[in-house]
């Protein structure tokens, strides 16, 4: 366990756009991609979401989700559907 | 002379219409269709303003942002910052944005900026906006980010005038190009100009009156998991059967006329002129004809892919087989370059510079030639037709169809085996990358474009069939009629020409997967194209049994053939890499011969030890 109590404390309110499930929807609050199942690099990562239009404030919401085990998943960010893996959509935080 | 044109390039977010429009700029027939990451090579083209200016301008692919994180996006970036060898910097960049979707294009805008070139934007799809109500405040947008701004419908007539117009007035004026402040963005810089652009948009663009449902209801069903899948699997099979049923009248149609027309030359020689005689009937009119007869099955499968690329299908499709290309070791975005390798591997190997990580790039080339290409449709149709019924099962279900989808089928597993595998052996650590894809709106297909894609299909299948083919026909020919036979001889003459001696040479290497001579002698004409060893039995099968033959190839084989013999050569063609070009574009993408040699091999191995279980297995079951 690694972070200061403040953040390891966020971690446990946060609720992570990953686990979230079809018919949600929110706004991003921030990215955080310190602790996610994805094989990019954390600072890759974010770079990649906030290229696809995953920035603060954007409203977000999940339309469809696959078949095994409910990945992918099909999100709305503003007026843009993406496509991408759940292990990925850990790094987005929302409310 | 260098000409002294004018250089524009298109630039922006992928799937906005810049190889549309840069078709109806030029006139060209570049491949367009509703999903992210069609062009990954950069076009050249030219035109002449309306004023007279002569032009040339460059298609690129698009891109998110100038990082240039796959082979594609950085060819746009070096272009762009004029890093292209060979290519000088655009004297001018068209930013083209999709009007109905303008967050991450103004971003690119903003990026674009900071390279400091005379650039202007075009809000292409404007008639979309129109219709879903939204309206853009232009001049405002214009002022805001201090551009020149036109909007534009690509594909519609007359939907780029105002910006020919637009491009003279601003090509009729110098510009000063500032220097270059472009440094590869960070994060924050990213989520600034985001921020920028939300900023802009919200001021300047309102929202839909009339906001696009239709794609989320349709996607409601297509993306559904289970219903989903099953449309999936039914959209296959549909275009699997249709394929044999609905080419069936045309194809006999052809068949029945080459055959008439084989005749009708047989007749009108005279009767001294047997040699030429059987150039033209049997080198000529059975083995190019014999090839011609599939168009119609090359048209369908086209019209189907054409079909579901430009519905906007293929992203879904990609989207709901992620979960099991992962499960291969494969990458999300794997998937359109696999499926376009149905209709042929070269623009299948071509489409996988849109994946970012060379290892998934690599493997996912090694496997697009296990796809069932459309040169397999006449191999695979022939044996077929010769040997499997054509009755109908259940009703509805044509058998021949049914083994047709089955060699789709088989091609597909095997390909995600062989993925797997690779990824067990040659690189285990390698985690899995990431899918990430923009899922387009739905669009109607345009029968205009529909029909052109066609078109072009058909052309280059005919071409081939012109070129490639015809010039193996008439070594085939030569090699099957020379030495004759000496005066007196018995049997048919083939059996005294080089072919058989060929064919003779490596039967014994053939025997064991149950290929007779005549199979070697087409397999190795067959290398250069997959359609040739049809035409190549047409012919050898043909100077063998006179001119009966000539008509029917199927029905000699049905003759000729063991089922098992049958049931080999079509597992061999699941394999086996029987083709020239493929192997060169496997060369040329990954840079080097190593891994065209890795295909060839590792393909023939499979082919080999396929096909040898299959005869023995067929034996062993008393398939004659
Ligand atoms: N209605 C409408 N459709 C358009 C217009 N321009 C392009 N399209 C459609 O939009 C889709 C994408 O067009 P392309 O020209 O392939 O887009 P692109 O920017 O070259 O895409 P990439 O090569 O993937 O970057 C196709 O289905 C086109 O038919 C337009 O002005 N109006
Ligand atoms: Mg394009």
């Amino acid at each position: 366990m690694t972070g200061d109590p403040d953040t390891s404390q966020d971690i446990l309110h946060d609720i992570r756009l990953g686990h979230a499930d079809r018919g949600f929807v929110g706004k991003i609050i921030r990215l955080d991609a310190l602790v996610t199942g994805s094989s990019l690099s954390p600072q890759e990562l974010e770079q990649r979401l906030v290229e696809m239009g995953f920035v603060e404030g954007a409203r977000v919401e999940i339309l469809h989700e696959g078949t095994i085990r409910r990945d992918p998943i099909a999100v709305r960010v503003d007026n843009i559907t993406i496509a991408l893996r759940r292990s990925e959509a850990m790094a987005v935080i929302v409310e | 002379m260098t000409t002294a044109s004018l250089r524009l390039a298109l630039v922006g977010a992928p799937n906005t219409g810049k190889t549309s429009l840069f078709n109806s700029l030029t006139g060209s027939r570049q491949k367009v269709a509703n999903y992210p990451g069609v062009t990954v090579e950069r076009k050249s083209g030219g035109f002449v303003t309306p004023e007279g200016r002569s032009v040339t301008v460059l298609d690129l692919p698009g891109t998110y942002s100038l990082r240039g994180r796959s082979p594609d996006e950085e060819i746009t970036r070096d272009i762009v910052l004029g890093r292209f060898d060979g290519e000088a910097v655009p004297d001018l960049m068209l930013c083209v944005a999709d009007a109905t979707n303008l967050r991450l294009t103004l971003r690119l805008v903003l990026e674009l900026k900071r390279v400091g070139r005379p650039m202007m934007l075009v809000l292409n799809m404007i008639d979309i906006a129109r219709r879903r109500g939204v309206t853009i405040d232009l001049d405002r947008m214009s002022q805001e980010l201090g551009l020149p701004i036109v909007t534009s419908v690509a594909v519609r007539k007359g939907g780029v005038d105002e910006l020919l117009k637009r491009t003279d007035e601003f090509l009729a004026k110098s510009h000063e190009a500032a220097a270059s402040e472009w440094t590869t963005p960070t994060i924050a810089d990213l989520k600034a100009a985001q921020r920028e652009a939300d900023r802009i948009i919200a001021a300047v663009v309102t929202l839909p009156t009339k906001p696009d449902t239709l794609t989320n209801r349709i996607d409601s069903v297509v993306l559904h998991p289970v219903w989903g899948l099953v449309i999936l699997a039914v959209i296959l099979f549909v275009m699997f059967q249709a394929v044999f049923t609905w080419a069936q009248p045309a194809m006999e149609l052809l068949s029945d006329g080459f055959a008439a027309l084989g005749q009708l030359i047989h007749d009108l020689m005279p009767a001294g002129w047997g040699l030429l005689q059987s150039f033209l009937q049997n080198g000529l009119i059975s083995g190019v004809g014999s090839v011609i007869v599939f168009l119609p099955q090359i048209i369908i499968i086209f019209l189907f892919i054409l079909l579901l690329e430009d519905f906007g299908y293929m992203a879904r499709a990609a989207f709901l087989m992620d979960r099991i290309m992962g499960g291969a070791g494969l990458h999300g975005r794997a998937f359109i370059p696999l499926l376009s390798s149905f209709a042929c591997a070269i623009p299948g190997i071509m489409a996988t510079r849109v994946i970012d990580n060379r290892r998934d790039r690599l493997t996912t080339i090694l496997i697009a030639p296990l796809m069932t290409c459309s040169a397999r449709i006449p191999v695979y149709t022939l044996i077929i037709s010769a040997f499997v019924p054509a009755t109908t099962l259940w009703g509805f279900v044509n058998l021949q169809g049914l083994v047709m989808f089955g060699l789709y089928a088989a091609g597909i597993t095997s390909a995600l085996t062989v993925s797997a595998i690779a990824k067990f052996f040659l690189w285990r650590d390698h985690a899995p990358a990431p899918f990430m894809l923009e899922l387009p709106d739905y669009k109607m297909p345009r029968l205009r474009s529909i029909a052109i894609g066609v078109f072009t299909r058909a052309k280059m299948f005919l071409y081939r069939a012109g070129t490639t083919i015809l010039s193996m026909m008439v070594l085939i020919w030569f090699l099957a009629s020379f030495p004759q036979a000496p005066a007196g001889a018995e049997g048919p003459a083939i059996n005294y020409s080089f072919a058989a001696m060929i064919g003779h040479a490596l039967e014994p290497l053939l025997r064991p997967i149950g290929f007779n001579w005549q199979i070697a002698v087409a397999l190795i004409p067959g290398m250069a194209a997959r359609e040739v060893a049809v035409a190549a039995l047409g012919t050898v099968y043909s100077i063998e049994g006179g001119k009966e033959a000539a008509d029917q190839i199927g029905q000699v084989l049905a003759q000729k053939w063991t089922l098992a013999t049958a049931l080999s050569l079509l597992v061999w063609y699941i394999f086996a890499p029987q083709c020239a070009s493929t192997l060169a574009v496997i060369r040329r993408e990954t840079g080097g011969a190593k891994w065209m040699v890795v295909t060839f091999i590792y393909m023939l191995a499979l082919a080999y030890a396929a096909s040898f279980l299959t005869f023995n297995l067929a034996q062993a079951l008393g398939l004659h």
